[in-house]
């Protein structure tokens, strides 16, 4: 079994001071789920965009390795290409860019920093619009700006689209399920679903067990105050469901 | 917060030197002798065989001149400029008249060919390659309808060439260099000439009415759609010469005409003075659409060299249901002075301008327009983006006005502005003055700092900084760009991009 992701001992503070990532072990194998649950204000998010490359973090202390590369010394573009795709809790809007201008800014900018030959227009547009489809999104969304005014649920679909467009080998999914309806989480369940290979790995950060009836977890995690306070399989996501983080936090604290 | 300080930071490291537009041509030219009197005056008049009324104008001009000084209101700021320094005339050698473009001095072709300018009519007819990143109707399906358009370059100070004169002399249409329309048309010419920009206008433009050197001459003649696009290229090549071009179009009756004007500069370290004129006459049912891309030289990263463009450029929609539209992209110069205005003189005539300006590295930026409502039921519209990075410093300076007669005006004016760091500034000066109670008058300005969680979410998806910020950028102008005709929509995305090269990383 390789490592996809190799997260040791690490610390991470927001710059100017306060201290979020406290002591953080995760290894993620190709092919695995993840999934990461915990309390509000754990430090979940954090995680993501300190795997991501987000300016305004500052990592103190342990290493993460991305199939063995040292992914904190890449810059955020670079580990985009290398395949980290973080689906955002709260997505961007981008006034006056077309979704689809973005996606096709984003899937040739990756396929360019790896060296690979850009995808044509027309053929970029005809998979988009197949992804598309599987998605529920409507062809005239692909017009709109880019989340500019798409509800809740809408934003978090086309976060799935993007990922299914560029098929990452790490995807992080921060609370993708929060703000989608029952059809439509069905809909991005089976988007990740599809996803699904044994080349690629998964996080997938949720408040709620629900999601994980359709995107069933390998492995669940415990979150709490910056670090990982209980591991098991699928059924810890239940279990919690059931007694709610209190015995984790004061554990941590 | 560390994330504003990075790009910041970047925005420090701005590196303006990498103008794309930085070569030199080498041929001989011939040239006035340096600085200002009525002999220079007498010396270009004389070159262009004008008639004598015009050597007279220009002589008016230049002794009003005289009397007059520099205008200080805008928020620019730059060394006294020496007027006996500068040489107002310079040609290309050699003089003999060019018939076809197989006479053009091959290295004057080349420059444009490295300016990617469509000189030779067979390309065009053939159909330039459309780049790849072009702008799409908004779901990415690019449609390319093949446009022709018509060039009239004009190096330094004289048109070398025209192409298209054919087809537009089928329709009626004149589009010539307005020294050749001065011998050629004269009467229109002096029907028009200065009766939008009158030559006491104002220091910069009487200094033009004196010295002006070359520039274009359109006329369309009532009821006719001029069949292309009309194109300008103007390119300063010689150094310490003053281009002052002159342009003056005319839509007769019930024409219409789209023209576009762009502008390079080759790099240089002094500060080359672009005093231009531009007269627009809309009579009644016309419209102008008037276009330009400017990306003359800004300077270099230490705000050394740089055009200084002090510009007049006024539309008169003099007859009624007239419409003249302007719309810029500046993202070049080291100072750009200049407000692209509209008389509504007209009943029910309307005016438009839209801008994207760009500053960066030091670039000082102090534009807008002018919309003087005088006739009954005219309306205006105003869409500003200014964008600002590095040191640099971009004004918006606009007049809204309604005379008392003039019942029923409106205006609608949105001026928004960009901040990329925090070293530079956006600044928007308003002025509104109606005489008439009944007009009817909006005005919405935002600024605002590009986002840095924006940028990140665009960085994650694999755009590198510079991407991202031309992405956001883009997307800010997106109203003003399609306004745009489209081939030139597709350079002005491009420009922008490079324009903000160096404003980050
Ligand atoms: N830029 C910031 N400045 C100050 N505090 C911050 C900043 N960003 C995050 N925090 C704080 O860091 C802690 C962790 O936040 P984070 O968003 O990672 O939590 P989370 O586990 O994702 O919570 P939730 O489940 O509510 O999404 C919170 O207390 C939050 O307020
Ligand atoms: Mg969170």
């Amino acid at each position: 079994m390789t490592a996809l992701l190799e997260i040791k001992g690490l610390h991470a503070e927001i710059a100017g001071g306060r201290k979020i990532i406290q002591g953080l072990d995760l290894t993620v194998n190709k092919g695995e789920i993840h999934a990461i649950m915990g309390p509000n204000g754990a430090g979940k998010s954090t995680l993501s965009y300190v795997l991501a490359g987000k300016p305004g973090y500052e990592i103190t202390a342990g290493e993460v390795y991305l199939n063995g590369e040292d992914l904190l010394a890449m810059e955020a573009d670079e580990r985009a290409a290398k395949g980290v795709f973080l689906a955002f809790q709260y997505p961007l809007e981008i006034p006056g860019v077309a979704t689809l201008t973005f996606l096709r800014a984003a899937f040739n900018a990756q396929r360019k920093a790896r060296g690979e030959e850009e995808l044509s227009s027309p053929d970029l547009i005809k998979r988009v619009r197949e992804i598309a489809k599987t998605l529920n999104i409507d062809a005239d969304m692909l017009k709109r700006p880019l989340n500019v005014g798409f509800s809740g649920g809408e934003k978090k679909r086309n976060e799935t689209l993007q990922m299914a467009l560029l098929q990452p080998s790490l995807c992080v999914l921060d609370e993708t399920d929060s703000g989608l309806d029952i059809d439509a989480l069905k809909v991005v369940a089976n988007g990740v679903n599809a996803l699904r290979s044994a080349e690629r790995g998964m996080i997938v950060i949720t408040h709620y067990q629900r999601l994980l009836d359709y995107i069933v977890p390998d492995i669940v995690h415990v979150f709490a105050a910056g670090r990982i306070v209980r591991t098991g399989g699928a059924d810890l996501a239940r279990e919690l469901e059931a007694t709610g983080y209190a015995q984790y936090q004061s554990e941590a604290a | 917060m560390a994330a504003v300080q990075e790009t910041i930071d970047r925005v420090k490291g701005i590196d303006v030197d990498q103008y794309r537009y930085g070569f030199e041509t080498q041929i001989e030219s011939e040239k006035a002798p340096k600085g200002l009197s009525e002999d220079t005056i007498r010396f270009i008049s004389a070159k262009k065989n004008e008639p004598a009324w015009m050597l007279e104008w220009r002589l008016e001009a230049y002794r009003r001149w005289l009397t007059m000084t520099e205008p200080t209101w805008a928020r620019v700021g730059y060394p006294k400029i020496d007027y006996q320094d500068l040489y107002y005339y310079s040609a290309p050698k050699p003089k003999k008249k060019v018939a076809s473009l197989d006479e053009i001095d091959p290295e004057i072709l080349k420059t444009y060919e490295k300016l990617g300018i469509p000189l030779r009519e067979v390309e065009l007819l053939e159909g330039v390659e459309r780049p790849s990143a072009a702008v799409e109707t908004e779901d990415g399906e690019a449609a390319a309808p093949r446009t022709k358009i018509a060039v009239d370059a004009v190096f330094d100070s004289v048109s070398v060439a025209t192409t298209f004169k054919e087809e537009l002399k089928k329709a009626g249409v004149i589009f010539m260099p307005i020294s050749e329309a001065l011998r050629e048309h004269p009467d229109l010419v002096q029907k028009y000439l200065g009766t939008v920009v009158p030559t006491t206008d104002n220091y910069f433009a009487t200094l033009n009415s004196a010295v002006f050197s070359d520039g274009s001459f359109v006329y369309i003649p009532p009821g006719v759609r001029c069949p292309m696009e009309l194109s300008t290229y103007f390119r300063i090549n010689e150094r310490n010469t003053g281009q002052f071009e002159r342009t003056l179009i005319i839509a007769d009756k019930g024409a219409y005409v789209s023209y576009l004007e762009g502008c390079t500069a080759p790099q240089r370290d002094e500060n080359q003075l672009h005093a231009a004129v531009v007269e627009l006459v809309a009579l009644d049912d016309a419209e102008i659409k008037y276009s330009t891309v400017q990306n003359w030289y800004p300077g270099n990263s230490e705000g050394v060299g740089g055009i200084y463009n002090f510009v007049t450029k006024r539309g008169d929609c003099r007859g009624a249901n007239s419409k003249i539209s302007w719309t810029q992209v500046e993202t070049g110069s080291a100072i750009t002075w200049k407000y692209p205005s509209c008389i509504l003189r007209g009943d029910n005539s309307s005016g438009e301008f839209y801008s994207i300006a760009i500053s960066n590295g030091f670039q000082q930026v102090d534009s807008g327009t002018k919309m003087i409502h005088l006739g009954k039921n005219t309306s205006s519209r105003i869409i500003s983006k200014g964008i600002a990075a590095g040191k640099s410093q971009n004004t918006y300076r606009g007049l809204v006005s309604a005379h008392r007669k003039a019942s029923g005006a409106r205006n609608f004016t949105a001026c928004d502005s960009l901040l990329i760091g925090d070293k530079c500034g956006a600044h928007t000066v308003p002025y509104i003055e109606a005489k008439n109670s009944s007009a009817v008058f909006e005005h919405e300005a935002t600024t605002s700092k590009i986002s840095e969680d924006v940028l990140f979410y665009c960085i994650q998806r694999g755009l590198s900084q510079e991407e991202a910020v031309g992405l956001v950028v883009n997307g800010f102008v997106k109203d003003v760009l399609q306004q745009l005709p489209m081939e030139f929509a597709v350079e002005a995305q491009k420009l922008i991009s490079i324009s903000l090269e160096g404003s980050v990383g």
